[in-house]
């Protein structure tokens, strides 16, 4: 075989390789937040058994995930961070929301057990800035006359990468403090006054469990799974509440989510049992999809998630959506449209 | 031995034409997607670049809810933590590299050798899980205490020794960093040393030269090029070094005071834990130029070290 020959069959493999990868291009994709992408590759593992279709879901950052979805790289995009509905209204875009997940301060002192220590939110947003420098301070004395605080400082953790976790913390401390929203603000990653940087979950545990007397915020379920010592937060109902399932969902029902184009951030919820740091992760899609089967086929993936997924959420340690949520999601569904205007989703 | 005949020869010539062309395209495409990865950082950056101008390079701010970033932070904590690897890992691997070509039995040069090869074999995340994990907390209890007592005394550099014992900071980023470039440094420096002409060597220590004496003033000035550039490879890599540096850093934007033990953040590290979830818009254009700004770096220090390359070689060149 001299030289041209051997060109010429080199060429031909790449173009037949080429070719048979193009084949398998059918498959939905989607990108986007990592919060949610243990449970989406599990849904889409259930929806595969199922049915034979298959998702395939890119766990990027919703940074990513919000630049896919709008240069339509993928079929839908995945952010922690619900859009405002200008934005949605500029790039085409509608959302709605998955499953509910929290954020959960931790403390790590010694003889302190998980649900020992109350705080506040604005007792939280003092520490953060850096105003509340010992445990033995007056203001969490307060809050907690059976504890033995210690005279320790009070080491600061947080995360150090840009999370979907840091928003949901800063939109809450935004929220509670006007000192904290003009000094600070909220976003996935904020100019912290104070305090160490820790690269994930894991990260600021590690940093928990080393410094002494140290206050963080993680995801409820690594909390959960973990066994840190989580702190009892009072939400505007005035109760001191627990992280769990119950106080998330209660946190969800209070929401109305008929307004403002489903871009709820569930922090500070007005209802009784409400835990105050609470938050749902979002779908993004196109409402005018050039490509509408795909679009079809990704509906009917979420669908069947929300009717047969809620127990995979539960074993995860998320929590699924009320049931009057989802059928808001549902009729929204209704606005995802083909060029010619004709629903992509007729509700089978 | 037959001639052969035309048309094998124009045959071969085809070949010898396609595969120039080929290995042509090869280097042309390389300078072609280096132009690109310009352009596109340019492009990316923009935004960035036309609000803040200038001033993006010293200003001390990184705030994304504001929308008001600058890249003093993480350049100084790209530059300082790459200049304590090399204060720390150019003598160590001239030690190991001079071990191992003139001081060690023959037996050990090969086991001791590939050992140091090895080293760069780990993975840079196992170096920094290892550095937060295993190397932070006994450096924090041992000797982060020793050296505030001992050097953080001194006057002046004592100041960069101070501060609270966190374990985590530039000065352990620093270490890491040197222990990672330690095998590239040390390779290069082992090889250009075995290249010494052993007639040269011979006759420095035929006139009663000391092992120093021999390495000093006649290994180090014959091999100077190549140790430059065993240096400068280390240099690279510890500018672009991202995951090891980001678990022991730090990652915190704030400078407060000239502490080596304070916490920092690099160019390096702000991209890795910044980039997946910022938003579309300013906060990316300025990621990005902090892209193109430690893609700069690299390129001024290369181009720094091609200058000096070129000087030294011109001042042999009047010496002789």
């Amino acid at each position: 075989m001299n030289m041209r020959e051997k060109l010429i069959s080199v060429v031909a493999v790449a173009t037949i390789a080429a070719t048979s990868v193009a084949a398998y291009a059918a498959d939905v994709t989607g990108a986007g937040a990592s919060f949610p992408a243990p449970i989406y590759a599990k849904w889409a593992d259930g929806y595969n058994k199922a049915t034979g279709n298959r998702i395939n879901y890119q766990s990027i950052g919703s940074g990513g995930g919000i630049k896919q979805i709008t240069a339509k790289t993928v079929d839908f995009g995945a952010s922690d961070m619900p859009l405002k509905p200008e934005v949605l209204e500029k790039d085409g875009l509608m959302q709605f929301p998955t499953v509910i997940g929290g954020v959960v301060p931790v403390v790590n002192i010694t003889g302190i057990k998980p649900g020992d220590m109350r705080l506040t939110g604005a007792v939280l947003a003092d520490i953060y800035l850096g105003k509340i420098t010992k445990w033995n301070d007056k203001a969490i004395a307060e809050l907690n006359p059976k504890l033995q605080l210690p005279a320790q400082d009070i080491a600061i953790v947080r995360r150090a990468d840009g999370s979907g976790t840091t928003f949901l913390f800063t939109n809450y401390l935004s929220k509670v403090s006007e000192e904290w929203k003009s000094k600070v603000g909220e976003g996935t990653a904020v100019q912290w006054p104070a305090g160490l940087g820790g690269k994930g979950n894991e990260g600021v545990s590690a940093f928990l469990q080393r410094v002494p007397a140290a206050i963080g915020y993680v995801e409820y379920a690594y909390a959960k799974q973990n066994k840190l010592a989580h702190v009892m937060l009072k939400n505007v109902a005035g109760n001191f509440v627990a992280p769990d399932d119950a106080t998330f969902k209660a946190a969800a029902a209070g929401a109305d989510w008929t307004k403002s184009a489903m871009a709820e951030i569930l922090t500070n919820q007005g209802g009784k049992d409400a835990w105050p740091i609470t938050g749902a992760t979002f779908i993004l899609m196109h409402k005018v999809q050039a490509k509408p089967e795909q679009a079809t086929e990704a509906i009917k993936f979420f669908d069947w998630s929300y009717k047969n997924g809620g127990k995979m959420a539960d074993e995860l340690d998320y929590v699924a959506l009320p049931e009057s949520l989802v059928k808001l999601i549902h009729a929204s569904w209704g606005n995802i449209k083909d060029a010619s205007g004709k629903a992509v989703w007729s509700g089978k | 031995m037959n001639s052969p005949d035309p048309s094998t020869r124009i045959r071969r010539n085809i070949g010898d034409l396609l595969f120039f062309n080929l290995t042509r395209a090869f280097a042309a495409f390389t300078l072609l997607l280096l132009a690109g990865i310009i352009v596109s950082l340019g492009i990316g950056s923009w935004e960035s670049i036309s609000k803040f101008g200038v001033g993006f390079l010293w200003s001390q701010q990184w705030n994304p809810p504001m929308d008001d970033f600058g890249a003093l932070i993480p350049i100084y904590g790209t530059i300082v933590t790459s200049l304590i690897a090399l204060v720390i890992a150019v003598p160590v691997s001239f030690g190991i590299a001079l071990f191992l070509t003139e001081l060690s039995p023959v037996w050990l040069r090969r086991p001791l050798g590939t050992a140091i090869e090895l080293l760069a074999a780990i993975p840079s995340i196992v170096y920094g899980m290892w550095g937060l994990l295993v190397f932070a907390p006994l450096f924090a209890q041992y000797v982060q205490p020793f050296l505030a007592a001992t050097i953080g005394q001194i006057p002046f550099i004592g100041a960069l020794f101070s501060g609270p014992p966190l374990g985590i900071g530039l000065l352990t980023a620093g270490i890491i960093l040197a222990i990672m470039i330690i095998p590239f440094i040390a390779s290069v420096m082992r090889d250009v040393f075995a290249v010494t002409p052993d007639m040269l060597k011979e006759s420095a220590y035929g006139v009663g030269g000391t092992t120093w004496e021999v390495v000093w003033n006649v290994v180090l000035p014959y091999t100077k090029v190549g140790v430059i550039g065993g240096i400068m490879l280390g240099l690279g890599r510890a500018l672009g070094e991202t995951m090891a540096v980001t678990f022991v850093i730090g990652n915190t934007n704030l400078i407060s005071g000239i502490s080596l033990y304070a916490p920092g953040n690099s160019i390096t590290s702000t991209l890795a834990n910044e980039f997946g979830e910022a938003t579309p818009g300013l906060y990316t254009g300025a990621l990005i130029e902090l892209g193109l700004i430690l893609f700069l770096i690299t390129l001024t220090v290369l181009v720094f070290s091609k200058l000096l390359l070129m000087r030294l070689a011109r001042k042999e060149g009047s010496q002789a």
